[in-house]
């Protein structure tokens, strides 16, 4: 019944999208303002419709109803509430009726804003709207049904369709299959929605710009408009991937929390892109130029999203993500394909147009620097890519697969993002339009002389390591400038409005939020960079098996094993739990409790590390095995992760940022102030962006 | 100099500045990925192919894949050492998708004693997903006395769910 009704929903979705598509294209070239307003209707109302859809998968999912195969696989009478109604992005059915869902609340959203300014690029953003939601509520519809059933036809046989089949009888099973326990978790339950948010709201400025092609207005406008949705999506984007690294730190148990896995690559490409986007939207709106290369960000960014999600929903890559094998590969490929080509042929169309307004002359000028960034970001972005498809290539001209791991994509995008961080440093000191050695040397030789003092300490407290000296110079050097920076603006403050520290501070960026909010970005980055230089250059481990009683070492720690527990949990667990006390040079800081629960209705376990956390460092202790009497004792294996907490730390820091960049303005027309037509020098270019 | 937007004619040596600028990067980048590919690509061989390779696979970091067959998992807690047997699985999508999917492929490889096999030899916490007509993916070297000693093993089990489930990837 409330499948039906759901499927019904489903279908008239497609139907208003598709009558939507062609009432705006109608009306945009019959210039019909009444036409255009019916397919905004018409996108309006996808939103209630799919809303719809979405509470029928969850009112199937909290009531149990295992006759739906999505319901059958996704949860079970154990889950919990909570969890039974975030399956609703367990599965691959439901997490693209998710993404549907998402794409038609920020669309309907977006045609609600007032388009006096820009009233020829609506029919267009509605139209590349509708038809990504046409591709996905399609697939839903014809390959991905979330709500086929099971049913048993008569000749005994059990069947898996969208309608009783002639002489068929329900079949509902007892229970379901359930929710993997790995994914039981809260990091988890929100890690796939912030990813969708962040893919989903990158569709919106591809719209925009979509829209500026075939309109011909190829003014800034459309960078103006969709620079905060490009923010947000980026926001979220990055939001997902550190829960997701968290996640695989608390849960999977290698004391790892990124593994460069297919998956990974695929939800981080988006997020490389579109980095180098926001960085190269800003020199458009100064000077004038990289119009072009704003377009293929926004289209490259779009295609990578589609892919993104594809990937993570699919099975064409060997990866630690195991997937189910669907019909839908192609089709994705297809849509990429078609997409990206009808894209590059309106730019193309436009090439002439979009010529940029001035000329770059000075190689350290600020534009110069920021096409380094963005030079620095594709190239991420193509070892990642490469090493993505490599298997696939290789295999087409050798006929063999080789594929390449982790120690690829380390050592060749650790010298590109070495040069990012430097770049973060150097980049805001320097001017538009022109800077010489000199005047950036001036303005960066007072924190380049205190950063050095960071590795000299280093050194002094024992760090031989060299790779590691220089990026601990690295990132104080860039948090010495950052810093040196928010102190010249707030003594400037001081001294001309005599403000004092906090309001000068509260003023300054709250003025200028893009540039200070992507000052405490950088920061978080810096601190990011702290942890992560911690864990892959300094991680120790050790693992041994002790009695109770006994006791293990890794560097200056030293656990002893008190005891074991073993017990069943209402929520079909077995637990076993052991008790760890921890040292350190002989005191006593507290107990850890690494355990394993097994689940008996999917019969896995899963491998819960005791974790002591500090900013210095973090103890990962986990239950690796164990005899039932006794005797023996029991195995553990020990991480000790130096400044890994930084790598969080400095994750809040960047969201931080991220909101303070994208905090909407009080009225974002009057603020805006176009630099040039003059001499700048190197400060007053900065107080004018 | 002063800047204006429309004042400025392009000058030939400013563009060859910035041309050969752009290309030291990308040749640098391009180096990059040439050297770190040719330092750590690994073949990815089924385990007929390891089989008929023979000698000249000992010592070179592969990856393989094959069915585990469950009443070869042996496993010292003590010591942190596992050995277990995997069966020969179709490397190709397509074929496995002919056969009757990834889960039926598997179990066909496990029940049939023709195919081959090899020995695998991990040292190492015993992954929660190693059970019978798992399909591992491992990666590491063959050594003199033919049995695969894998670095990390990577387990999926098609059958269960449908969902991701990313596996204990086990640094080597």
């Amino acid at each position: 019944m409330v499948s039906n009704f759901g499927f019904g929903a489903l279908v008239i979705t497609l139907v208003v999208s598709i009558y939507g598509i062609f009432a705006a294209v109608y009306g945009a070239r019959k210039n019909s303002l009444a036409w255009v307003e019916s397919a905004r209707k018409a996108m309006l109302l996808t939103f209630p419709l799919i809303t719809l859809v979405a509470l029928s998968i969850i009112f199937l999912l909290v009531n149990g109803d295992y006759q739906v195969q999505y319901v059958y696989n996704v949860t079970s009478s154990t889950m919990p509430m909570y969890l039974k109604v975030t399956a609703l992005w367990g599965g691959q059915a439901g997490s693209l009726i998710f993404w549907s869902w998402l794409l038609a609340s920020f669309a309907s959203a977006v045609t609600l804003r007032k388009w006096q300014r820009d009233r020829e690029f609506l029919p267009w953003v509605i139209v590349v709207s509708l038809v990504t939601l046409v591709f996905f509520v399609g697939m839903s519809i014809f390959f991905e049904n979330p709500f086929v059933r099971f049913w048993q036809t008569a000749g005994g046989s059990e069947a898996v369709a969208m309608f009783q089949p002639a002489g068929a009888t329900p079949l509902v099973p007892f229970d379901g299959r359930g929710l993997n326990p790995l994914l039981r978790h809260p990091g988890m339950v929100i890690h796939p929605p912030m990813l969708y948010l962040g893919f989903v709201s990158f569709v919106i400025p591809f719209a925009f710009a979509i829209a500026a092609l075939i309109t011909g207005r190829t003014d800034d406008r459309w960078i103006r408009v969709t620079r905060r949705w490009a923010l947000v999506a980026w926001l979220f984007l990055s939001l997902g991937l550190v829960l997701g690294s968290r996640w695989a730190y608390d849960v999977l148990g290698w004391g790892g929390y990124w593994a460069w896995d297919p998956v990974e690559i695929a939800a981080f490409m988006p997020w490389l892109s579109g980095t180098a986007f926001l960085h190269s939207v800003m020199i458009q709106e100064k000077r004038g130029l990289f119009k072009r290369w704003n377009m293929v960000l926004i289209i490259l960014t779009y295609s990578l999203v589609i892919f993104g999600t594809f990937l993570t929903r699919s099975g064409v890559l060997s990866s630690v993500h195991a997937f189910s094998q669907s019909a839908i590969g192609p089709l994705f490929f297809g849509y990429i394909g078609v997409t990206f080509a009808i894209s590059l042929a309106l730019l193309l169309q436009r090439w002439n147009v979009l010529r940029s307004e001035g000329e770059m002359h000075s190689l350290l000028s600020r534009e110069a620097l920021f096409l380094l960034n963005n030079l620095l970001f594709m190239g991420i972005l193509v070892v990642c890519f490469w090493g993505v498809l490599f298997p696939l290539i290789s295999e087409l001209f050798t006929g063999q697969k080789v594929t390449v791991g982790p120690p690829f994509y380390e050592r060749s995008t650790g010298p590109l993002f070495a040069g990012l961080l430097l770049l973060m440093g150097v980049a805001p000191l320097s001017a538009w339009g022109h800077s010489t050695v000199k005047t950036l040397g001036k303005a960066m030789w007072k924190p380049f002389l205190v950063s050095l003092a960071i590795p000299i300490l280093a050194y002094v407290l024992g760090v031989r390591h060299f790779a590691a000296l220089l990026a601990f110079w690295l990132c104080a050097f860039v948090a010495f400038i950052t810093l040196y920076e928010y102190y010249r603006g707030v003594a400037a403050r001081m001294r001309r409005f005599e403000e004092n520290v906090f309001t000068a501070l509260w003023n300054l960026a709250g003025r200028n939020r893009r540039r200070y909010g992507g000052y405490i970005i950088h920061i978080g980055v810096v601190l990011m960079a702290l942890g992560i230089i911690g864990i892959e250059l300094f991680q120790t481990e050790t693992q041994g098996t002790i009695p109770p009683g006994g006791q293990m070492a890794l560097g200056d720690y030293n656990i002893t094993f008190d005891k074991l527990d073993i017990f069943d949990t209402a929520d079909g667990r077995n637990v076993a739990r052991a008790v760890v006390s921890v040292e350190r040079d002989g005191k006593y800081l507290g107990q850890l409790y690494p355990r394993r629960d097994y689940y008996y209705d999917s019969q896995q376990p899963m491998t819960i590390p005791g974790v002591r956390s500090t900013m210095e460092d973090d103890l990962y202790v986990l239950l690796v095995d164990w005899e039932p009497i006794s005797s023996t004792g029991v195995t553990f294996k020990i991480y000790h992760n130096p400044l890994v907490n930084w790598l969080w730390f400095g994750g809040f820091v960047f969201i931080f940022g991220t909101l303070v960049a994208s905090w909407p303005d009080k009225d974002p027309e009057t603020v805006r102030i176009r630099s040039t037509k003059r001499k700048l020098s190197p400060s007053e270019a900065q107080s004018a962006d | 100099m002063a800047l204006t937007e429309s004042s400025v004619k392009p000058a030939p040596r400013n563009r060859a500045k910035f041309f050969i600028g752009g290309l030291l990067i990308i040749a640098a980048i391009v180096y990059l990925i040439f050297t770190s590919t040719q330092a750590s690509a690994q073949y990815f061989l089924t385990v007929d192919e390891l089989n008929q390779k023979g000698v000249d696979v000992n010592g070179r970091e592969i990856r393989v894949s094959g069915a585990v067959i469950g009443d070869t998992i042996q496993y010292d807690a003590q010591n942190l050492k596992l050995t277990f047997e995997v069966a020969h699985v179709p490397g190709d999508n397509a074929v496995i998708e002919a056969q009757g999917g990834l889960a039926e492929v598997l179990h066909q490889a496990v029940i049939d004693p023709t195919r081959s096999r090899i020995k695998v030899e991990y040292n190492g916490v015993m992954p929660d997903l190693l059970r019978n007509e798992a399909q591992a993916i491992m990666t590491g070297r063959m050594n003199e006395n033919g049995v695969f000693v894998a670095q990390e093993l990577l387990l999926k089990c098609p059958t269960k769910y449908e969902e991701a489930v990313p596996e204990q990837a086990e640094g080597g």
